[in-house]
């Protein structure tokens, strides 16, 4: 007797069910679905933070690709970007008599702002889209689906790392720029349009303040953290193939750029409410 | 439909147990309503057409996948009732050789192989590099690859390797997702052999996915057959045949000889020695 008569193999098989027709909003639950995907995946990363899955010498290996690597990408766009502020401001100023009150402009502006969201585009545009490209090629080639059949949380041992290295390279990477756009816009400003540097340096000094640097650093901080997340989602997402890796890497900067944006105008708002609450008789700060 | 030869005794509870599982990737379906016991010790080989479901179904028993309808069991517990480190657990006792060897290319050889091993822990470095070097030898591969990258071996060293890594952990299963795919057949052949020689050398429980009517013939006690949800008639079972490898040949479901006789005439029309003639 063969195990076929002795075990009940086969159930007939049911009616499939008819498929519920579209809501026009079904957009909304994919998305919401998603987002609910990602933030589950969010945590799982940082648990793998505190977890013994975090490898020292991998952890190593990600910052220094991440930051090493980005240095030179950042110092040079920050410091055209400090240069091309000074070109476009330095008429404007110039008409009304307020040249010497560039730099503080400028460097607030970079501080504040350009640095962080510079660095964060360069890290979303250079290393975001390798992570997703990477992932999305061990997505495809199963390399993922290896790991967790090795007993290895691939979220825990691939993400984790990355996520980290992020968050404690781009602070860096966000300080380098602000260097470069400070030098370059004053180099600009002293060297080409002549501008007296002890008023050039005293507004700056009266107006940039440390608050200003640890705002503009906190911020990174959080887009390094989110555009981390959001790539290597995108990676672990990825359809088969080259175009589902080519997929996952595009929409990984993508999103990621968008991300930043939207954050950076809430944490501006953010900022700018702390600084009221602290300072008071400050009042609002330019964000 | 099987024919009633016995088949080799194996334990009574099922080691592994689909009931009613169902798999869906959006609107398109791959699984309706499966059910499949796995025995301990027993060789099966899953065959049918290409998107049937035969790798899923595998990754749906390593719980890679999570099935939309139905429960997969191991060992009379439900995948689904598994806290993560349950299902670690479970997972460090099944090798899975994946079609494309799934090798880490950022690591060498013998980091492949001895992944596993050092992520389980408690495992001294000797004793990883003895049982990395047991591995090796055992499918066949010169401990010299040990310092090269998977891009550098070719395809029948890299699925060897992918053996090699499964095997590491002592596994109690192991999982074969078209094991001899893209293989020439003397390659075919060696990695057939080395389907058997596992099974010898450990009590161990074998799920094969293929399309090669060899390796269905030398390895596996029994066989499964899936066929395209797309083409079956409302009602119908997904499984269309469930018996002995043997019985392969004599089964009078048109669908399978179909099956049988087209996959045989693509491989030089050879099965159990015999020339099966075109019908």
């Amino acid at each position: 007797m063969s195990i076929t008569q002795i075990l009940p193999v086969h159930a007939p098989l049911a009616e499939a069910p008819t498929p519920a027709p579209q809501s026009r909003f079904a957009f909304l639950a994919d998305w919401a679905d998603g987002l609910g995907d990602w933030t589950l995946f969010s945590l799982q990363a940082l648990r793998g933070i505190v977890s013994h899955h975090l490898k020292g010498r991998e952890l190593l290996r990600v910052c220094v690709e991440v930051g090493v690597n980005s240095v030179w990408v950042v110092a040079v766009t920050g410091a055209f970007i400090g240069m091309v502020l000074a070109v476009q401001t330095y008429n404007q100023f110039h008409t009304v008599g307020l040249e010497t009150s560039i730099g503080a402009i400028i460097h607030m502006s970079v501080v504040r702002e350009l640095g962080p969201v510079l660095a964060a585009v360069m890290l979303a545009g250079r290393v975001g889209t390798a992570m997703a490209a990477q992932l999305a090629t061990m997505r495809v080639t199963e390399q993922i689906d290896a790991l967790a059949c090795l007993g290895v949380d691939p979220v825990k041992y691939l993400v984790s790392p990355r996520f980290l290295a992020c968050m404690l390279m781009i602070p860096l990477l966000t300080v380098l720029a602000d260097i470069m756009g400070i030098l370059g816009s004053t180099f600009i400003c002293l060297n080409v349009f002549h501008i007296e540097s002890f008023h050039y340096w005293k507004h700056t000094a009266n107006f940039v303040k440390v608050f200003d640097i640890f705002n503009g650093v906190i911020k990174a901080m959080i887009f390094g953290g989110v555009l981390s997340l959001i790539c290597c989602h995108r990676g672990f997402n990825s359809r088969a193939g080259a175009v589902g890796v080519g997929r996952a890497a595009t929409e990984g900067f993508v999103m990621s750029f968008v991300a930043i944006m939207i954050l950076d105008f809430l944490l501006a708002m953010f900022f700018n409410a702390l600084h009221v609450i602290i300072w008071p008789m400050s009042g609002t700060r330019m964000a | 439909m099987a024919d009633d030869a016995p088949l080799p005794a194996f334990a009574d509870e099922p080691m592994i147990r689909l009931r009613g599982v169902s798999m869906r990737f959006g609107k398109h379906r791959v699984l309706e309503n499966v059910h499949l016991d796995i025995h301990a010790r027993e060789t099966l080989a899953i065959i049918g057409e290409s998107g049937c479901g035969k790798s899923v179904t595998l990754k749906l028993i390593v719980g890679l996948l999570k099935p939309t309808e139905g429960e997969v069991s191991f060992e009379g517990r439900s995948l689904a009732a598994m806290k993560e480190p349950e299902l670690t657990a479970m997972r460090l006792r099944v090798g899975f050789l994946f079609q494309g060897a799934a090798l880490f290319d950022s690591l060498d050889v013998y980091h492949n192989v001895a992944f596993g091993l050092r992520a389980k822990g408690g495992i001294s470095t000797e004793a990883i590099r003895q049982k990395v070097r047991m591995r090796l030898q055992d499918v066949g591969l010169p401990l010299t690859v040990e310092t090269k990258m998977p891009s550098e071996l070719s395809g029948g060293m890299r699925k060897r390797l992918g053996l090699a890594r499964a095997l590491a952990l002592d596994p109690d299963v192991m999982l074969y997702d078209e094991p001899t795919t893209g293989l020439d057949p003397i390659m075919t052949d060696v990695i057939n052999d080395l389907i058997l020689q596992t099974r010898k050398r450990q009590p161990v429980t074998s799920l094969i996915v293929t399309h090669e009517m060899r390796t269905v013939m030398k390895a596996a006690d029994r066989v499964v057959m899936f066929y395209p949800l797309s083409r079956l008639n409302p009602g119908e079972p997904q499984v269309i045949y469930d018996g002995p490898s043997h019985g392969l040949t004599t089964c009078t479901d048109e669908r399978v000889r179909q099956f049988v006789l087209g996959e045989a005439r693509d491989r030089l029309g050879e099965i159990h020695g015999e020339f099966i003639p075109e019908h």
